[in-house]
């Protein structure tokens, strides 16, 4: 177990290496830069602003400060907001995007959950195809559209909720919620009806029957806990991928998480903005990947096993 | 630090959480948390819940959606519009604009003097000015803060501002590094001397220029070298200004607060008692947020929204001439645009009150000169009409009749709906027309302003917004050699007029005939095709008094206030 868990933080990284030296070059290596403007910019301007933020060093040697700065955890100053700081900025977004993933998430799981089950309950009736067809729905169905149609209707029409917002007005948090949450409701929904198959046909689950368990223990006690298994490992890049993934819904709902400073640093070439966002959502996904792979192997003795070979 | 480990720590917790326990556990959690999170959402409603706008004009605080999210409130580094609209609440220059005329009125200067041959202004400053933290305002102020703003090292983008003062360019841009050489003297406390190396008629009005206002000093030292544009002094807390409101709160991406500022020297006219700014880059989130009661007024309206709120709700809607031309530039030195007739053929062929009513919606109006018509009484010339038979007769003459061996051509334009559909129109009227054909070529904004500067293109649209109200705000883009001049366009007697003879002339319509004579000449050339003059649109509460519509689109936020008319 801990030989596994080093080696897998050792082979960490170098993915994580690469995915720096690779953002740092290629950024620089797009058309435009930080300091373009429609207004033309005179040559002495543009040059005091590239010696402020070291842009006038040899790339190499901007590489290499880079690195040594981020070994403190300094991500530099961001070139679109002078006076504020990556680690500032991404500091503030965080907190935002983590809650609106959790609740994401969780109602991804209620939703997603109870759908996979009702249909594994009864297969090839319309009992299984119509949650299916509403999961492969929710999975096909962009934010970009579920998220204004549900301001549309639960917002401008019926009055319910506000329309746009985090934290300021009561209810506020419900509708991006759910609008993220929609896609990862359906995979979840698949994920968790084809575990449930695989475990309503075991053995024990006969056994539980037979000896006069009412149904509803037999599904919520026995068939769960392995039908689920699937869903538990699905968790963790799940909750990453709803992290870095969440701008087009924190644009809809003018959330001001992390989602939106990624993908405007990229239009602005904010170079220290768009690696920093890039390092941190790599390393996040990477733990998360690396936890949910360990959670795997304490949960499966067979996979402990191999590792102790 | 601690926020550090709590962040991480919570992203860590939470799916730690469901692996460690039993999947009931789970399901109870969520289900409680969604069921919460109903329960909150209900109660909200159940209370009847009064909208934003409305407590607003309750208390005097208005809510303005703004646009992008401000890069900073330093007057001295910042730039764009969102910004603008902010900093003129907080600061006041020498001079401040009347909202309805455009035309300067005082601000800290209670009143100035101008030589004779238009080279010397003696402001003399008003002895109630104070900053926000009770300091008097003094011309001092004025001179530290004008030596900073040129200071090379802050690399302010708007230092140019300054170039009609004596040795100004020459300081800004490193020639010189001693300041007194500059153009600008403190007599006493309260009168500044500002000595001009050529006369500018439009002086006055760079002096309402955010790039002009005076900073708090001592505050900007504290936070470090005043050349390091980095630093953290224009934060709430840490910003002290001299203008009618105050920087109380500012969550980056979400809302920034300012309120009355009791000290400011005119604050018994202030009526607001706070405005809320609102980042809104995205239009129809802007507009969903003021159908829902949380904006008084917006930024910009998204264009097919326009007929739906002319049609149903003309009230809330603000529609108004802009100072902005929205053309096309052709590169003169390439061929077959080296060919002035070609270049008249494409302007001609253009049939812009079609493209107006169709692809824009009927909203803006089609131009046929760079500076838009009444900027400040100034006229421009039309010196073309949309006339399809006289384009084909000078393609012809060209060598290309019929379109007959015309090298096909791209137009630049950056990738955005709108510039698309009008990219579209064109190359279909130039194809139908004058039978040339046209590719359309897109790219990102950055990469397409490289481009433009590279001048690798043939024709591509543009646009200009002025920075001040004056003619000269778009004529000077095109002198020879200009920084903003892509079209390789250069006439000896044009650089006369807009850099030497227009300056000297001091009486306002001698002047504006000449910028009359030097447009014609551009517009005889074509180096630029004009399309539409913008207008500026704005959803807009029928309960916001005193920002009467202009053509900068200009708040002077003193005057604002929230009345509702009588039913």
């Amino acid at each position: 177990m801990w030989r596994f868990t080093v080696l897998r933080v050792l082979q960490a990284i170098p993915v994580i290496l690469t995915v720096i030296t690779l953002t740092f070059f290629l950024i620089r290596a797009a058309p435009g830069g930080p300091f373009s403007s429609e207004k033309a910019v005179s040559p002495q301007v543009q040059a005091a602003l590239e010696a402020r933020y070291r842009l006038d060093q040899p790339i190499l040697q901007q590489y290499f400060s880079y690195l040594a700065d981020l070994a403190h955890g300094d991500l530099g100053p961001t070139f679109r907001y002078p006076g504020r700081t990556v680690d500032e900025l991404i500091l503030d977004g965080l907190p935002i995007t983590a809650e609106l993933g959790f609740y994401a998430l969780m109602i991804a799981l209620v939703l997603g959950v109870t759908a996979g089950v009702v249909a594994s309950l009864k297969p090839n009736t319309m009992q299984d195809y119509v949650p299916m067809g509403a999961a492969m729905v929710g999975i096909c169905m962009p934010s970009f559209l579920l998220g204004p149609l549900l301001v549309l209707v639960f917002g401008i029409w019926l009055q319910w909720l506000p329309v746009s917002g985090w934290g300021s007005t009561p209810g506020d948090k419900l509708l991006p919620s759910i609008t993220l949450g929609a896609m990862y409701a359906g995979y979840i929904a698949r994920l968790s009806r084809a575990g449930m198959l695989e475990v309503l046909s075991q053995d024990y689950l006969r056994t539980a029957r037979a000896k006069g368990l009412p149904e509803y223990v037999v599904i919520l006690k026995h068939a769960l806990r392995g039908g689920l298994l699937p869903v538990v490992s699905y968790l963790g890049p799940a909750f990453a991928y709803l992290l870095s993934g969440s701008f087009v819904v924190e644009t809809i709902f003018q959330i001001p998480g992390l989602g939106r400073f990624y993908i405007q640093a990229a239009f602005n070439r904010d170079y220290t903005m768009i690696l920093g966002t890039t390092v941190f959502l790599a390393t996040l996904i990477v733990v998360f990947n690396l936890l949910s792979d360990i959670a795997a192997t304490w949960l499966n003795p067979r996979l402990r096993y191999q590792y102790k070979q | 630090m601690a926020h550090v480990i709590f962040g991480i720590n919570l992203t860590l917790a939470i799916p730690a959480v469901p692996l460690m326990h039993s999947h009931e556990t789970i399901l109870k959690a969520s289900a409680l948390l969604l069921l919460s999170l109903l329960l909150s959402a209900c109660g909200g409603e159940s209370g009847g819940r009064e909208a934003r706008v409305d407590e607003g004009i309750r208390l005097g605080v208005l809510h303005k959606g703004n646009g992008a999210e401000p890069q900073g409130l330093d007057p001295h580094t910042t730039s764009g519009i969102p910004e603008n609209h902010i900093i003129t609440a907080l600061f006041e220059g020498l001079v401040s604009k009347n909202p309805q005329t455009l035309e300067v009125e005082p601000g800290v200067a209670e009143s100035w003097d101008i030589s004779e041959d238009g080279l010397s202004y003696t402001f003399h400053l008003r002895h109630d000015a104070r900053w926000s933290n009770n300091d008097p305002l003094t011309a001092e102020d004025f001179r530290w803060s004008w030596q900073r703003a040129m200071t090379p090292a802050l690399a302010n983008v708007n230092s140019y501002m300054f170039f009609p003062i004596v040795n100004a360019e020459a300081f800004a841009t490193g020639e010189i590094s001693d300041f007194t050489q500059v153009g600008v003297e403190v007599s006493d406390p309260y009168t500044l001397q500002v000595r001009l190396r050529a006369p500018a008629p439009y002086l006055l009005q760079l002096f309402d220029h955010h790039t002009t206002y005076p900073v708090h000093g001592a505050t900007i030292e504290s936070f470090g070298d005043p050349s390091d544009r980095l630093t953290a002094w224009a934060r709430p807390g840490n910003l002290v200004g001299n203008g009618p409101f105050l920087l109380t709160e500012w969550e980056v991406n979400s809302r920034l607060r300012i309120e009355k500022n009791p000290r400011y020297w005119d604050s018994a006219a202030v009526q607001l008692s706070a405005v809320v700014f609102y980042p809104t880059e995205n239009l129809t989130t802007e507009e969903r947020m003021f159908r829902d009661g949380q904006l008084h007024y917006t930024e910009d309206v998204p264009i097919d929204k326009v007929p739906v709120y002319l049609r149903n709700e003309p009230d809330l809607i603000e529609i108004s001439p802009y100072l902005g031309t929205y053309f096309y530039i052709v590169n003169t030195k390439k061929a077959p645009f080296d060919d002035v007739r070609v270049r008249k053929a494409l302007a001609l062929s253009i049939d812009r009150q079609l493209l107006v009513e169709t692809v824009l919606q009927g909203l803006y109006e089609p131009a046929y000169a760079l500076v838009p018509p009444g900027t400040l009484g100034y006229q421009p010339p039309q010196v073309f009409e949309y006339d399809p038979e006289e384009a084909k007769r000078l393609l012809a003459e060209a060598g290309f009749a019929g379109g007959q061996g015309f090298p096909p051509f791209e137009i630049l334009y950056n990738t955005h709906e709108q510039h698309q559909k009008i990219a579209v129109t064109l190359q279909q009227m130039w194809q139908q027309t004058l039978g040339i054909q046209a590719t359309l070529l897109n790219q990102e904004w950055q990469v397409y302003l490289d481009t433009q500067k590279n001048r690798n293109y043939g024709v591509s649209r543009r646009s200009w917004i002025g920075d001040y109200v004056d003619p000269n705000t778009f004529l000077d883009m095109y002198i020879s050699g200009g920084g903003n001049n892509y079209t390789g366009f250069s006439n000896a007697r044009y650089d006369e007029i807009v850099l030497h003879v227009a300056p000297r002339t001091a009486d306002r319509q001698q002047r504006y005939t000449l910028y009359k004579e030097a447009e014609t000449l551009l517009m005889n050339e074509m180096p630029i095709l004009p399309i539409y003059t913008y207008r500026s649109k704005h959803l807009m509460s029928p309960c916001i008094q005193g920002m009467p519509e202009n053509i900068m689109d200009w708040i002077t936020w003193k005057y604002v206030y929230l009345e509702c008319p009588a039913q």
